[in-house]
């Protein structure tokens, strides 16, 4: 049977157990939710809650002004 | 009058937690950096803080150039002092030439043993190969494309 606007329903990668914690540090980590532009992925499609999105998107900056992450990639 | 007594006598007994790194020049060499390190030890202590651990990152690759330099070595203190001290810190860091960047954040606890960074190298070795670490992004192809690979399962 076709569902035409049906849609799995995604969790956020940041909640449950063994879930990782954001921190700034963690460049492998933070890369997963940046585009290869080098911005910051909209959490429309990796699905991170909102909370956890504001608290993301403050670790990719700090690590990008440490020279961590990258503002931009030509 | 008493609660003000009381939140000056909680701030001597319990300062907040920080954590500052610093990134010095790339042309340093390690002692000079552990220098760098030793004397924004020495300035906290002198302000009546403490620091908990200093930990040495290396020389990294940098995303992006930073006062033309390609590379830093990055240094990150776990510190438990006063705001003040915090303060004189970064006064004399900023002054410092030969430290490019840096950046203090105040933490609820410090993390116990080493951060994710010395960790790295041991993850980079478990996880080789899979690059599987992309978060979920499934749902880029569209509507179209999701449902033909529903209709095939």
């Amino acid at each position: 049977m076709a569902r035409p606007f049906f849609r799995r329903r995604k969790s956020c990668p940041f909640s449950g157990k063994d879930a990782p914690r954001i921190d700034y540090k963690d460049v492998r980590l933070l890369q997963g939710f940046v585009s290869e532009r080098g911005k910051i992925v909209p959490s429309r499609i990796t699905a991170v809650s909102s909370k956890k999105q504001r608290e993301l998107a403050q670790a990719i900056k700090r690590a990008r002004h440490l020279g961590l992450l990258p503002f931009i990639v030509k | 009058m008493v609660r003000c007594q009381r939140s000056a006598k909680q701030k001597e007994a319990h300062m907040p937690l920080y954590e500052h790194v610093f990134l010095a020049r790339q042309d340093l060499a390690q002692t000079q950096v552990d220098g760098l390190a030793e004397a924004a030890t020495k300035i906290l202590e002198d302000n009546g803080g403490k620091v908990a651990k200093v930990e040495t990152w290396g020389l990294r690759n940098l995303a992006y150039r930073i006062r033309k330099n390609r590379k830093a070595h990055y240094v990150m203190l776990d510190v438990d002092a006063p705001a003040a001290a915090i303060a004189e810190l970064e006064r004399q860091t900023s002054i410092n030439e030969d430290v490019i960047r840096y950046m203090t954040v105040r933490v609820d606890a410090h993390e116990a043993g080493p951060s994710v960074m010395m960790r790295k190298g041991e993850r980079d070795r478990e996880r080789r190969g899979d690059r599987g670490d992309r978060g979920d992004r499934g749902d880029r192809g569209g509507r179209e494309r999701r449902d033909r690979d529903e209709a095939a399962a």
